[in-house]
């Protein structure tokens, strides 16, 4: 009779039971009593104040590329607290457990924390903040009006937000990961990670990867096809330039992502032997092929925020960009060197002095495009009149942080000091210091920059400047003595330490850490004191800054087809060349304006997804069929659906632009 | 929707007017390209096929080699006779694109065998006749 109940149990649903869900981990428990609580209160505050039809229509349905951004960064932020969260835990762990106390965690539950971290950081913190920044400015920086393929923007969203609710699904529903952000194999293998931990992530990933590489298609053509006439590709903006890159960048390393974990997947599900100790698998080659994918993705996650960082530079110099050219031209030299420099991650794998001396080099001359950058960002500064706004201040405090990153990096791009360095702490020091000072940094610059853009009224000032100050001393303090106890040889994701000596440089870090949450806490402030005094920070000009390419030229929020006419483009720096040959907005004979019609499927097709991804990870095979099949068919029937775009009536468009109008004249 | 589209002088227009600006994005097609690709692929494909089964070379190796010449280049006579890629499609984006790919593709193949090979002649288990020999 047991038996019987097993076996249906078991077609029911696959691995899940009761013990998956972790009711003796008290920790888990409390963050589940949390989650649950605000996730109540916030579900019972949008219904009592009635904007659940809002958000659908306006926002989950929407492929306005505007708001589609804003919904990226909103992920990105919210995916930032869950990030944090596990940083801060690592660093309160690490600063109890010596000697004899052991610190809070078991190890079993701090290894998936340092791989939740590193996984949530990087693919729903770092990407979502570029791609939703892309999806901001691009399309409004080229004069276009949306991106080439809109439903596909909607559908890419959803997909990173599927591979999210799996990551944080596996919080409460058996457990993630133990295996450290790349899960080299033979660890992530089935024999040493027979759970669902490593299921999780490779779902996760593989779902998540669907819409990333979908997006970069999308930009690629958007960025190509639809310039405004006249904007030759030399006269597209900086930002625009680096987004093109990092999208290149996308579409050519993410489908290696995507083949490797599919190996992976083999391994773990249909016993193959791609990664395994015996039967000739090679997990060498695992980690050859995600570093091929990985490096290059370091890249898609910091060329956009050089973007960010060359507009504000000038835009808060009250220059043109020093160096144009030479920073387009860095742009792609970095775009292709990206792919010549993977194996420095594993110099201490045995390639032996041949094969690492090589990688070094080419690792030491991708320094110098940077540098390059470097250098004319502080030459656009020279002699500019700068302010000192908060997106000027994250610049300055990019600048700081990154060249001392950058160069520790060459300092590991020496292969025999990276046979000293390799898994230490320096290591973690150092690509923190470039990620955190180049990409969060940038983030922050780039929100405060284009947050009156996006949403209408500027960010509060004193708490941008609060957040700025805490962020980059807790940073330094959090950060440097990693530096010192990685030269010293302390090694990367342990758990306790023998030597009580070190305990002082983790609880200097763990009090840095500290110092960040109240940068995070303060920009959660500005948010809300942003929102509260959103009448007097309120942009009416579109130009708040004095910006310097079409994005400045429309309204903010703009309206829904951003430009009722297409700019004619003659210069770089379109805007400002507009406004010094004094341009004058047309005031009339405005025509219906073609646009895409808003759709739910992006959103069925993900959640669709996001069920076939569970029921792979519990094997649950009954449902992987039929969720297979269903997304399989939504798919096949949306694209029957022609009833796609509608039109603006001109009538509309002139109601929207005489108001603007008048808003420019009570203006002056 | 083309970018070439972009370049006329014609009046300022929005984006989405479809059906425009395809004149010169769509390739020239002709009966004899097709033929002559046609042909030259028959030829690619006889002539490997009579070095296998006349076994005219006596070496394997040698002839794999040369059937494998013969494969890149049907490759490239299908890309420009069937899918009309030349300097000029898309405003040369697409052979923009398809250089971009080949050189990825030879640094990844090229660059893993190169790695892989001296991995495994570094790391992987050695049998105990091997390791007897060790210097």
């Amino acid at each position: 009779m047991h038996e019987t109940t097993s076996n249906l149990q078991q077609l029911l649903l696959g691995r899940l039971g009761w013990e998956a869900i972790p009711l003796h981990e008290p920790i888990l428990l409390m963050t589940f009593a949390m989650v649950a609580v605000v996730g109540l209160a916030v579900v019972a505050w949008i219904t009592k104040i009635g904007k659940w039809n809002y958000l659908w229509t306006e926002w989950f349905t929407s492929i306005d590329h505007k708001k589609i951004g804003i919904m990226y960064i909103v992920l990105a932020l919210v995916m930032l607290m869950r990030g944090f969260a596990d940083a801060l835990m690592m660093r309160l762990q690490q600063a109890m457990a010596f000697g004899d106390a052991v610190g809070y965690l078991p190890p079993h539950h701090y290894d998936q924390i340092f791989t939740a971290h590193g996984v949530i950081m990087i693919f729903f913190v770092a990407m979502p903040l570029v791609v939703g920044l892309m999806n901001i400015v691009v399309p409004l920086q080229i004069g276009a009006r949306d991106v080439a393929f809109p439903f596909l923007n909607n559908f890419s969203f959803w997909m990173t937000v599927s591979g999210a609710v799996l990551v944080m699904m596996s919080l409460f529903v058996g457990e993630f990961a133990r295996t450290g952000w790349l899960a080299y194999p033979p660890l992530s293998g089935i024999a040493y990670s027979p759970d669902v931990g490593v299921d999780y992530y490779i779902w996760s990933l593989q779902l998540a990867g669907i819409g990333t590489l979908l997006s970069g298609i999308n930009f690629m053509v958007t960025i190509i096809k639809m310039r405004a006439p006249g904007m030759t590709l030399m006269k597209m903006p900086v930002f625009t330039w680096t987004a093109l890159c990092t999208n290149v960048l996308i579409v050519a390393a993410f489908p290696v992502l995507t083949a490797v974990l599919g190996l992976l997947s083999l391994d773990r599900y249909a016993g193959t032997n791609f990664f395994t100790n015996d039967f000739g698998g090679n997990a060498m080659m695992y980690v050859n092929l995600i570093w091929i994918w990985g490096h290059p993705e370091v890249y898609i996650l910091i060329l956009p925020l050089f973007g960010v960082f060359s507009e504000v530079v000038a835009a808060f110099s009250g220059k043109k960009l020093f160096g144009y050219a030479s920073m387009v031209y860095a742009t792609i030299v970095i775009t292709i060197l990206a792919y010549l420099v993977w194996l420095h991650h594993f110099f201490t794998m045995g390639s032996g002095a041949s094969v690492n001396s090589f990688f070094g080099i080419t690792t030491m001359i991708i320094s110098i495009p940077t540098g390059a950058k470097m250098f004319n960002w502080l030459f656009t500064m020279y002699r500019g009149r700068i302010k000192f706004e908060v997106p000027m201040l994250w610049t300055m405090g990019f600048m700081f942080t990154f060249a001392i990153g950058g160069m520790t990096g060459v300092l590991l791009a020496v292969p025999p000091a990276d046979f000293v360095l390799h898994n230490s702490l320096f290591l973690i020091a150092h690509f923190h210091n470039v990620i955190i000072g180049g990409v969060l940094f940038g983030g922050f610059a780039a929100i405060n920059f284009w947050f009156p853009k996006a949403i209408g009224f500027k960010l509060d000032a004193f708490w941008g400047k609060v957040s700025f100050w805490f962020w980059i001393s807790g940073f330094w303090f959090a950060f440097t003595p990693l530096y010192i106890l990685g030269l010293m040889g302390v090694t990367r994701r342990l758990s306790h330490f023998d030597d009580p000596s070190l305990q002082i440089w983790f609880i200097i870090a763990a009090f840095g850490a500290v110092l960040i949450l109240f940068g995070i806490l303060a920009m959660l402030v500005q948010i809300f004191v942003s929102i509260r005094n959103r009448e007097a920070l309120r942009d009416h000009t579109g130009d708040p800054w004095g910006g310097r390419t079409l994005e400045w030229s429309t309204s903010s929020p703009p309206p829904p087809y951003n430009f009722a006419f297409t700019p004619r483009v003659h210069d770089l720096d379109a805007w400002s060349d507009m406004k010094k040959r004094g341009y004058v907005r047309p005031t009339k004979g405005f025509i219906a304006i073609h646009m895409p019609k808003n759709t739910a499927a992006g959103m069925v097709l993900a959640g669709l997804a996001t069920v076939f991804g569970f029921a792979m990870i519990w094997q649950i095979w009954w449902l992987v069929i039929t969720s297979f099949v269903v997304t399989v068919g939504a798919a096949i029937v949306h694209t029957f659906n022609n009833d796609r775009d509608y039109y603006i009536p001109a009538e509309e468009v002139a109601r929207i632009e005489d108001a603007r109008t008048q808003q420019l004249a009570g203006q002056a | 929707m083309s970018a070439v589209s972009h370049n006329h002088d014609d009046l300022v227009h929005g984006h989405d007017d479809h059906g425009h600006g395809h004149d010169e994005g769509m390739p020239h097609v002709t009966f004899k390209g097709y033929m002559t690709g046609f042909i030259l692929s028959v030829i690619l494909t006889a002539i490997p096929f009579w070095l296998v089964m006349a076994k005219v070379i006596p070496d394997n190796k040698v002839t794999v080699a040369i059937v494998l010449g013969f494969a890149v280049i049907q490759v490239l006579v299908h890309m420009v006779y069937f899918l009309h890629l030349d300097t000029t499609s898309e405003g040369g984006w697409n052979m923009l694109a398809l250089i971009f790919t080949a050189m990825l593709l030879v640094i990844m193949f090229a660059g893993s065998l190169w790695v892989m090979y001296h991995m495994n002649a570094n790391m992987m288990p050695v049998s105990v006749e091997d390791m007897r020999n060790m210097p």
